[in-house]
């Protein structure tokens, strides 16, 4: 064995070992797919199993997160390239949905898929432009495009502005009445996580998600390589991005309303941001991992009334510590510290 | 014409404003040019900058003008503080790194700030006399903050220019293996720098209590408008920052003639975009 | 003819890095490219395999012109090159490394046939026993084989060597040479730029000689040596001057 690394003590960007795995362990036959998949059928089914609202809702967030934080891992965790203002797709999305249910009396099934078409026309557009920078300018860039696209909707009539849209109550009838449409919405968003998970399992198993690692590691020895790295990155993006703009509509559905300032929270990228870095990116488990485990916090930093106050406050601790000392996140962590499960983890 | 009349209402101010838009946005940029890092703890520590004001002028009595001095300091020290814990250590890793690691100190101060400030707005009641010119009204806490905007530019280009450490910064900015290697202690002088950022942030945000109400959450808008500006004027350059400040204040003055208010911040970011795609140096020019 | 690079010329806002060079490359040879520093002969590779456009000129790549296509269309046609400064993809495996040549080169492979073709080639290049290890644990001439175990990995016909002997010890030149002499029994026509002189001298069929962009020679190792304005080009560099004249006094052919 060799001396170590040449990389800097905290380069999130480089998580220990390779992520790509070949041979058998990267395919279907890889244990460690099959074990998140069940994890999320386990507790997707818990709340049902149970009958409880409260929990059923405390779930739907953390799947929800999941979604989010899966689908932000593949431009940022796999291709490396950091979007600050990921929300973008989930408002954009989210807006298209309701629109089409509300002004256009659209069926669910119609709104949930032409949202996240909109959100990957987005993103295939943007992409375009702005994947052309790189590092912090592309960072910035897509904040700059998350409020536009905000301070846009809240001029924008037909998306009603700034009090944007709500959604006639009797619409939840067509669905059996509203406590069967959120049962509805949770069970399709359960469809979602298992969905994200396995974009995800099949990108970072693909060529194209080796392409896309190689964008990330060093950008121009890929091009050099023959990645063609502005289609790669385009379709990253877009990838990155569908299901987000789906999963906006069964929110926004689920909330009856949507507003330019809840639907382009800026802290809310952020926070996924948090999750993908606190799992640990370029896995598969890592969002998911992520998702949970902040989630999990936050929920606990809420109902305590020590933290209740100061919950940003504590995820922003967390976060400044996970940049300085372990910024593989958990599961990169514990691939470096227990290599043997490298190939269990994916 | 209803426009000229509106444009001599809104132009004028804008303007003036966008002094103290360029002054937030020197911070910015100064740190971004020293050690490529763009602290996203900005908009807070601009709000921080207000309370200070907001706290000083109802508890302490003391003219707004004069409480500049120990927000200055303290927003100086609070800058090299959040340098030594939060940046240092991931001063040479990728940029996500630092991004993540100013955001987080954001995230500290805000949640901080939220539990004990809550998001109700404050107010400072101070108002000076207003200078009118014919149909255009100057209100004084206007002028006299572009004027002390205009005070602390000229006072950072001699002190970049001028002082030892001011040098030392720009060598350090300049090629940082090679200052070291003549001597200079690149740490001290990077905290130092990084403490004049935040400084200057603190000052804008002291300044900018004398015009508007705020709460803990209003910084960001300033942040965000430090983001367009430092674009503008070429990440990395204070100067060009307060042009692009100027700049931001007539767009700001100007379209509310033409269009509603509301479609103002549309095309600021519109606008910060674009010239991201289009000339990332900025229209003057990055500092390398 | 596999490549022909016609009248080439590249300026960098003030600077000429390239001046109307022209040559043609038969298929099969290994062509050496020498010059003193800053001569332009990376920014000649950088042209050639598309990562600039040139000002002037065409490149034409087996009997396709190429000229201001991008590095990945250039990569796909079949022309590889490696790196001055070598540049692995760190956290990736070695394996991995070979792979993304593999898969994203001419042939344009399966994952699966990657990972056949990755070791194959890591066998050849002796990396085989560190195909699990990342990329960014190996020591510089390891590094260099990785470098050329991705070009070749993706089945070139045509290899653009950038000072691959850099940075390498006596022994681990002999090595090197050797599996270069290898790769063009294979098929492979070879540019290589080159600083340690005995080496170039020895292993190239011909060789081009760059001063501050402009072709000053062209020629057999053997006129090379002693032409005039190519000794009179390396006299700002007296060390390299000293070791042609040492190949003049008739010590090629050794080593």
């Amino acid at each position: 064995m060799s001396a170590s690394s040449s990389q800097p003590a905290s380069a999130p960007l480089s998580p220990k070992r390779s992520d790509v795995q070949t041979g058998v362990l990267g395919t279907w036959r890889n244990p460690g797919i099959w074990l998140i998949l069940l994890a999320i059928v386990v507790v997707g089914v818990w709340p049902v199993v149970t009958q409880r609202a409260a929990t059923r809702e405390v779930i739907f967030t953390v799947l929800l997160s999941v979604v989010l934080a899966s689908s932000l891992n593949i431009i940022l965790g796999y291709t490396g390239y950091v979007s600050f203002g990921h929300i973008v797709f989930f408002g954009l999305g989210g807006y298209v949905g309701m629109y089409l249910l509300s002004a256009q009396q659209a069926s669910l099934w119609v709104a949930i898929p032409v949202g996240g078409l909109a959100a990957a026309l987005l993103a295939f557009l943007l992409g375009k432009a702005i994947l052309r920078l790189r590092g912090a300018y592309f960072a910035l860039a897509t904040i700059g495009v998350n409020e536009a696209m905000r301070t846009f909707i809240n001029n924008f009539e037909p998306f009603g502005g700034p009090t944007g849209i709500s959604l006639n109550l009797k619409i939840y009838q067509e669905y059996g009445g509203a406590a069967q449409a959120l049962w509805l919405t949770y069970y399709l968003l359960v469809v979602f996580a298992l969905g994200a998970i396995i974009l995800s399992f099949m990108v970072k198993t693909s060529k194209f998600g080796l392409g896309l690692v190689a964008i990330r590691e060093d950008e121009d020895a890929a091009e050099v390589m023959g990645v063609i790295t502005p289609n790669a990155k385009t379709w990253a993006y877009v990838l990155s991005a569908i299901l987000p703009g789906m999963v906006g509509v069964l929110f926004y559905f689920k909330n009856g309303n949507v507003e330019p300032g809840d639907a382009f929270r800026l802290h809310f990228s952020i926070e996924l941001l948090v999750m993908v870095m606190l799992g640990g990116f370029g896995t598969v488990l890592g969002p998911v991992i992520g998702a949970a485990g902040y989630q999990r916090l936050r929920g606990f930093l809420l109902t305590s009334p020590l933290f209740k106050d100061i919950q940003l406050a504590v995820a922003g601790v967390l976060l400044l510590v996970i940049i300085l000392f372990i910024p593989a996140g958990a599961v990169g962590w514990l691939r470096n510290r227990f290599p043997v499960l490298r190939r269990v983890l994916p | 014409m209803p426009q000229i009349d509106l444009l001599l209402a809104s132009l004028p101010d804008g303007i003036l404003l966008g002094f103290v838009y360029g002054l937030a946005a020197m911070g910015l940029a100064l740190i971004w040019g020293v050690m490529n890092v763009i602290n996203l703890s900005h908009g807070p520590i601009i709000t921080l900058g207000m309370f200070g004001t907001f706290f000083l002028f109802t508890r302490a009595d003391t003219n707004p003008y004069l409480g500049l001095i120990p927000i200055a300091a303290l927003g100086l020290l609070l800058g090299i503080l959040i340098y030594i814990v939060a940046v240092h250590r991931v001063i040479n890793a990728p940029h996500l790194s630092s991004l993540l690691a100013t955001f987080s100190v954001n995230m500290i101060i805000i949640g901080l700030g939220t539990a004990l400030l809550t998001t109700s707005p404050y107010n400072v009641d101070f108002t000076l006399p207003a200078i009118k010119i014919g149909s255009t009204t100057l209100l004084g806490t206007r002028l006299v903050a572009a004027l002390v905007s205009i005070l602390f530019t000229g006072g950072l280009y001699l002190f970049l220019y001028r002082a030892r450490p001011g040098k030392y910064i720009r060598a350090v900015a300049n090629n940082r293996a090679a200052a070291e290697l003549m001597g200079i202690d690149s740490t001290r002088i990077l905290a130092l720098s990084f403490g004049l950022g935040t400084m200057l942030a603190a000052v804008s945000g002291a300044l900018i209590a004398t015009f508007f109400p705020f709460n803990i959450l209003s910084g960001g808008g300033y942040e965000l408008k430090s983001f367009v500006i430092s674009v503008l004027g070429g990440l990395g350059n204070p100067i060009g920052a307060l042009f692009g400040g100027l700049i931001l204040g007539t767009l700001e003055g100007i379209i509310p003639a033409f269009l509603e208010t509301s479609w103002v911040p549309v095309i600021e970011f519109s606008l910060f975009v674009m010239i991201l795609l289009i000339r990332p140096s900025g229209l003057f020019g990055a500092k390398s | 003819m596999i490549l022909q690079v016609q009248g080439v010329s590249k300026r960098f806002g003030g600077l000429q890095a390239l001046s109307n060079v022209s040559f043609d490359l038969p298929e099969g040879q290994i062509l050496g490219l020498i010059g003193p520093n800053g001569a332009g002969k990376t920014t000649l590779f950088n042209v050639i395999n598309g990562v600039y456009p040139p000002n002037a000129g065409r490149v034409i790549f087996r009997q396709d012109d190429i000229t201001n296509l991008k590095p990945y269309y250039v990569a796909r046609k079949g022309l590889a090159r490696t790196h001055q400064i070598v540049r692995p993809l760190n956290e990736l495996t070695v394996r991995e490394n070979v792979m993304v040549g593999a898969c994203f080169g001419q042939q344009a492979v399966s994952l699966r046939e990657a990972t056949h073709i990755a070791d194959e080639v890591l066998e050849y290049v002796g990396l085989a026993d560190r195909a699990d290890q990342p990329a960014g644990s190996l020591n510089v001439a390891q590094k260099k084989r990785l470098e050329m175990a991705r070009a070749l990995a993706s089945r070139p016909y045509l290899l653009l060597l950038d000072e691959v002997l850099a940075g390498l010890n006596t022994s681990e030149i002999t090595a090197m040479l050797d599996t270069i002499r290898q790769i063009r029994t294979r098929g492979i026509t070879i540019i290589m730029i080159e600083h340690v002189m005995h080496a170039i001298m020895n292993v190239s069929d011909r060789i081009i000689v760059l001063d501050y962009g402009e072709q000053i020679a062209e020629g057999s190792p053997q006129e090379i040596s002693q032409n005039e304005k190519v000794i009179e080009a390396y006299l700002g560099d007296p060390k390299l001057a000293e070791r042609l004249m040492e190949q003049n006094n008739g010590d090629t052919g050794d080593s």
